[in-house]
């Protein structure tokens, strides 16, 4: 579904992603993490140019990324992506949040969209604010409109960019049920996130980043499971964040 | 000193023409600058070095020189390059508009800056092209944050349409002008005009307080 071969990227000198090379299959989970500054976002911000990158190359489903050819907002199109600060369109309605991109980019009657959309608003649990604007929900539950926003694309994959940093504590599990439910269902997902019980639950595999490069990638059984044979830096990441 | 407004009946319909020349003059200047000056805007920002350097150039052009001087630039010119008089009301039209539009560019633009970088990137990963991105998430955004900016300057443009007397137009002040020196009634006349332009300035300024409390965005 997704492949990444030798990604490299430079903030001017700075190299904020070395030699990046892994994969998601279809049905796959994979989780990344990493302390913060090791290019886990911006990794996952290539895979549908939101970052470009200056060497290596990706493909989603066959198509090059970093081809100055490709259609890029049809590649977008097909890749649900969600943000750190929801980045729910501020001025629009949840309502309207949900059918705009389906109904201008996909070109879906209106009727088809708020269809397709107030259905997933159920799913998330929030159809009863429907009528309402962004600014006026929580942040969990912005998140879990952001969610069904992108699901209503119809994804191929889902990418989510620490979906729960930017979240009170009380609201993370809400936001995490909605996508241990999607990956059960056998969503493609790609999540950076330092939510270790989610990965635990879910995930296929579990990159690990450091310094923009994949120190680790693994099953989940072998990261978790066999700690001893994880590199010094991971042991040690591991242990900060799972202490308490 | 004696007042005398006796003369005003008479001149009446003559200063309500230049009236509506005047508020004609400032709507168009209003709903041409903002369109071209978003037009402009997006030039600016633009990554292709050219039409950003041209639209810069441009701005700062206008920017840069006395209105007054535009306008008998564009009164004398026009008719110099198309060969055909259009007379000082006409041109003025072209002038407001041409010379408006890089005072709104600038507070557009600032609009557009100040939408947060997640938007714009929220609305590529949903699909929508570069034009769809500005039409659907970014400008409608930007406005709202600018729109009292925009009302102000229009405020000012409004005063401003009053230059285009020195060109002999007979706006709401050149009627006024006229009428004054008819019937010899200098200070009634800009007394009243002075009176006419304060209380619409100062009204609109009061309603765009009020509208700034009302239109913010919940974020």
């Amino acid at each position: 579904m997704i492949q990444i071969n030798n990604v490299s990227k430079w903030y001017g000198e700075f190299q904020v992603l070395t030699d990046c090379t892994t994969e998601v299959k279809k049905g796959e989970v994979v989780v990344v993490c990493g302390p913060s500054g090791s290019g886990k976002s911006t990794l996952i911000k290539t895979v549908n140019a939101l970052e470009p990158f200056q060497k290596g190359e990706i493909l989603v489903e066959g198509v090059s990324v970093g081809d100055p050819k490709t259609n890029l907002p049809k590649l977008r199109s097909r890749v649900g992506m969600v943000f750190q600060h929801f980045e729910l369109f501020p001025h629009l309605s949840i309502t309207d949040n949900l059918i705009i991109a389906q109904m201008k980019v996909l070109g879906r009657g209106r009727d088809e969209a708020m269809d397709k959309g107030l259905k997933l608003l159920d799913r998330v649990g929030l159809k009863a604010h429907a009528h309402k604007f962004p600014g006026q929900l929580s942040g969990g539950q912005q998140q879990r409109v952001a969610i069904a926003r992108a699901l209503a694309m119809d994804p191929i994959v889902m990418l989510f960019d620490e979906p729960t940093s930017a979240l009170d504590p009380e609201m993370v599990n809400e936001v995490l049920d909605v996508m241990v439910e999607l990956a059960q269902e056998g969503m493609t997902m790609m999540c950076v996130t330092h939510e270790m019980g989610f990965a635990r639950k879910v995930a296929s595999r579990v990159i690990f980043m450091d310094r923009g490069q994949i120190v680790e990638d693994c099953s989940k059984d072998d990261f978790f499971g066999h700690l001893d044979a994880r590199s010094e830096r991971a042991r040690q990441f591991l242990s900060k964040i799972l202490q308490h | 000193m004696n007042l005398d407004f006796s003369t005003l009946a008479g001149a009446q319909d003559f200063l309500w023409q230049g009236f509506k020349y005047s508020l004609t003059l400032t709507v168009s200047s209003m709903v041409f600058g903002i369109f071209f000056g978003t037009l402009l805007a997006m030039a600016r920002m633009s990554s292709i070095k050219p039409l950003s350097l041209a639209a810069a150039g441009y701005v700062n052009l206008f920017r840069s020189v006395p209105l007054v001087l535009v306008i008998f630039w564009f009164y004398i010119l026009v008719p110099l390059l198309t060969g055909v008089d259009v007379g000082a009301e006409r041109s003025a039209f072209l002038t407001f508009a041409i010379f408006e539009a890089a005072y709104y560019c600038e507070i557009i633009r600032a609009g557009i800056q100040s939408i947060p970088r997640g938007q714009i990137a929220a609305g590529q990963a949903m699909g929508f092209s570069y034009g769809q991105n500005m039409r659907y998430v970014i400008l409608p955004q930007a406005f709202r944050n600018v729109v009292p900016l925009l009302l102000t300057q229009t405020i000012v443009l409004f005063q401003d349409t009053s230059l285009v007397y020195v060109v002999g137009a007979t706006d709401l002040l050149g009627a006024a002008d006229k009428v004054a020196h008819r019937d010899n009634t200098l200070v009634e006349m800009y007394m009243l005009v002075a009176l006419i332009y304060f209380s619409i300035s100062f009204a609109l300024s009061q309603a765009v307080k009020r509208l700034h409390a009302r239109i913010a965005i919940v974020r």
